[in-house]
């Protein structure tokens, strides 16, 4: 019962990773049905940069602020910077694409990512980097045989905020409807005086900045980083976004959490090796007989 | 083209055939003038100018995404090097196997999955070039060797006169295979099939109403692409005598989607420009060294941002919109 009880928890801290990083994309697709390949790379420079953070300002981070606070402030910094990373790649990018259709944007987000990815090679090195463990609190939770770290339930209470913070304002605030109202149709939205350029502005900005955040937790959940990382999260993450049904951002978090049970599941009952295979035939399973994902909705076809 | 004035050759060539004539003959000359090294470059252009055909099949004619191609390749150039270091089979004979296991491979997988749309196939075909991946490495029956892949893979050969094992060779092996193909596809894009399958792109509903059966003309380009992603796979492993999982990666399948994308969708010229932009793009820019990828990401996004449809976009044949409604517009 504690070992089920323990992959259950493991799986969700992995699996609201994969939800945070989920919700970047699903938001950009819902409004401008484009695959931000990207954004896994927008999640890896987050984590880098709170890794700098946490490395060069450790010393005054732990006098000032203490341990978390040091730890938030890394996050803050990472997901401001990447707030305006994600505005800038927008802007130079995708933005003078738009009008040539959905292919050429495809591409345009795979050089973005080609050159984010080099981009953090360049500037930190191509080896992995460690998250500097004296800086990580390493507090061990024993009830019974269940066996947690106090860091993991840390990681699963702030990503369930910042996804109930993100679901309020997509679904309950004025600005939320606004998005959802050009996910649905831009050129209505327009024309019920949505400003579109905002729309985009505010998903570029909170959807990497969500990534950032959520590579500083991977960072110290997993202690090491690679460069290279964002195309496994972000490969993970675009599944999630699919099995909840794409567009659909409430869907995207589930998809995301029900990921990272079944990867843990499969994981400890099945195999450690063919975990990954166990996910993606899933996913392949579930799209045979559900083909707009577990919650997406059935859209009648244009013609 | 000097040679324009009167001569006696423009009379027996057009303009087109002379330039026809002109590629022909720098791609005899190039590899005796050009270093091993630089021969070998010329033989990766072909692979990836073969692999761009094949995803052409599937993403520029019928207009499915499919970003797990390498599964294909994958599986092709697997099957060669299995049976060819465990049961001594000559790659040559195991050109058309490995050409028929990679379509037989897709007819399987995609036959479930083929009702899918756009991006949920797109997901689907990742979901399977991952799987094939992830199966390579973890060496299901002890066969594939794992993440170090198999090694010793023999030169193609005909007895023991006709032995492939030069980078010369090698060059002119892969380029008449990708010439062959050209002329195939070339036939095929005129035929019924390729009408069809333009048809599909670019209005399914209507190319079903028109009685054209989209599920199995579908099937069809994913078996021909992944047939042929099998040929490069073969190839491919005899030339670098070993193959291992880290070869078919997604990145893989996500250049032989900008392939496609950058050259211009359904156009073979235009893959053959891809081809040459993914293949010899890394080794003129070897001198920046660590710069070089950052630079190739820019220039992705610059060819997409000055032509969106590729650089050399397929011409329409035959009458296209604008000009029937030109006509319409003259007359009344």
């Amino acid at each position: 019962m504690e070992v089920v009880l323990e992959q259950i928890i493991n799986g969700l801290t992995i699996g609201s990773f994969y939800a945070l990083i989920a919700l970047g994309y699903s938001m950009v697709y819902g409004v401008l049905k484009l695959i931000n390949f990207a954004h896994g790379d927008f999640f890896t420079l987050g984590s880098y940069l709170g890794y700098t953070v946490l490395v060069f300002g450790s010393a005054f981070l732990t006098s000032h602020c203490g341990l978390w606070g040091g730890i938030i402030v890394a996050m803050a910094i990472a997901a401001i910077c990447l707030a305006l990373v994600g505005i800038t790649v927008e802007r130079l990018a995708y933005r003078p694409i738009y009008p040539a259709g959905r292919l050429p944007a495809v591409v345009s987000a795979l050089g973005a990512s080609i050159f984010l990815q080099n981009a953090i090679m360049v500037i930190w090195g191509p080896r992995y980097q460690a998250y500097p463990a004296s800086l990580i609190p390493n507090i061990h939770i024993q009830m019974g045989a269940l066996h947690i770290t106090l860091l993991q339930i840390v990681i699963l209470v702030f990503s369930f905020l910042l996804m109930g913070i993100l679901y309020y304002i997509i679904q309950k605030t004025l600005f939320g409807s606004a998005i959802r109202a050009s996910a649905l149709d831009r050129d209505t939205a327009s024309l019920m005086g949505i400003n579109f350029n905002k729309v985009i502005f505010f998903i570029f900005t909170l959807g990497p900045a969500l990534g950032a955040i959520t590579g500083v937790m991977v960072g110290m959940y997993y202690r090491q980083i690679s460069f290279t990382m964002g195309w496994n999260y972000g490969l993970k993450a675009f599944t999630a976004t699919i099995l909840g049904g794409i567009g659909n951002l409430p869907g995207a978090m589930f998809g995301g959490l029900i990921l990272g049970l079944l990867e843990m599941f499969g994981g400890a009952y099945i195999s450690a090796a063919w975990k990954d295979v166990f996910v993606f035939l899933i996913l392949i399973l579930v799209l045979i007989f559900r083909p707009n994902g577990l919650f997406g909705e059935k859209l009648a076809e244009k013609v | 083209m000097e040679d324009t004035g009167g001569s006696k050759l423009n009379s027996f060539f057009s303009p087109q055939q002379g330039t026809l004539f002109a590629v022909l003959g720098i791609f005899i000359i190039y590899p005796f003038a050009a270093n091993n090294y630089y021969t070998d470059v010329a033989f990766f252009f072909g692979i990836y100018a073969l692999l761009g055909l094949s995803l052409n099949i599937v993403l520029g004619e019928v207009g499915l995404f499919d970003l797990g191609h390498a599964g294909f390749y994958a599986i092709g150039a697997y099957i060669t090097a299995i049976l060819n270091t465990k049961l001594g089979i000559p790659i040559l004979v195991l050109l058309p196997v490995s050409a028929i296991a990679a379509a037989l491979f897709a007819y399987l997988v995609c036959s479930p999955i083929i009702h899918l749309r756009g991006d949920y196939l797109c997901i689907v075909t990742i979901g399977m070039g991952e799987i094939v991946r992830l199966s390579l490495i973890n060496n299901p029956f002890d066969l594939t060797g794992g993440p170090n892949g198999v090694f010793g893979i023999d030169f193609p050969s005909l007895g023991n006169f006709f032995v492939i094992d030069s980078s010369i060779e090698y060059y002119f092996f892969i380029w008449i295979v990708v010439g062959f193909s050209i002329l195939a596809l070339i036939r095929l894009q005129n035929s019924r099939i390729g009408r069809a399958w333009n048809c599909i792109r670019e209005d399914e509903v209507a190319a079903n109403a028109n009685g054209i059966n989209v599920r199995n003309y579908k099937l069809l380009a994913f078996v021909l692409g992944a047939a042929m992603a099998g040929i490069a796979g073969n190839i491919y492993a005899s030339k670098l005598m070993c193959v291992s999982p880290e070869s078919f990666s997604f990145m893989e399948s996500c250049l032989m989607f900008c392939i496609v994308l950058i050259g211009g969708m359904g156009s073979i010229p235009g893959v053959l420009i891809g081809a040459a932009v993914i293949s010899l793009f890394p080794e003129i820019f070897r001198p920046f060294a660590m710069y070089r990828m950052l630079i190739f990401g820019t220039v992705m996004i610059l060819m997409m941002m000055f032509r969106p449809g590729g650089v050399w976009p397929r011409r329409r044949g035959g009458a296209d919109i604008k000009s029937v409604l030109n006509t319409w517009r003259k007359n009344g």
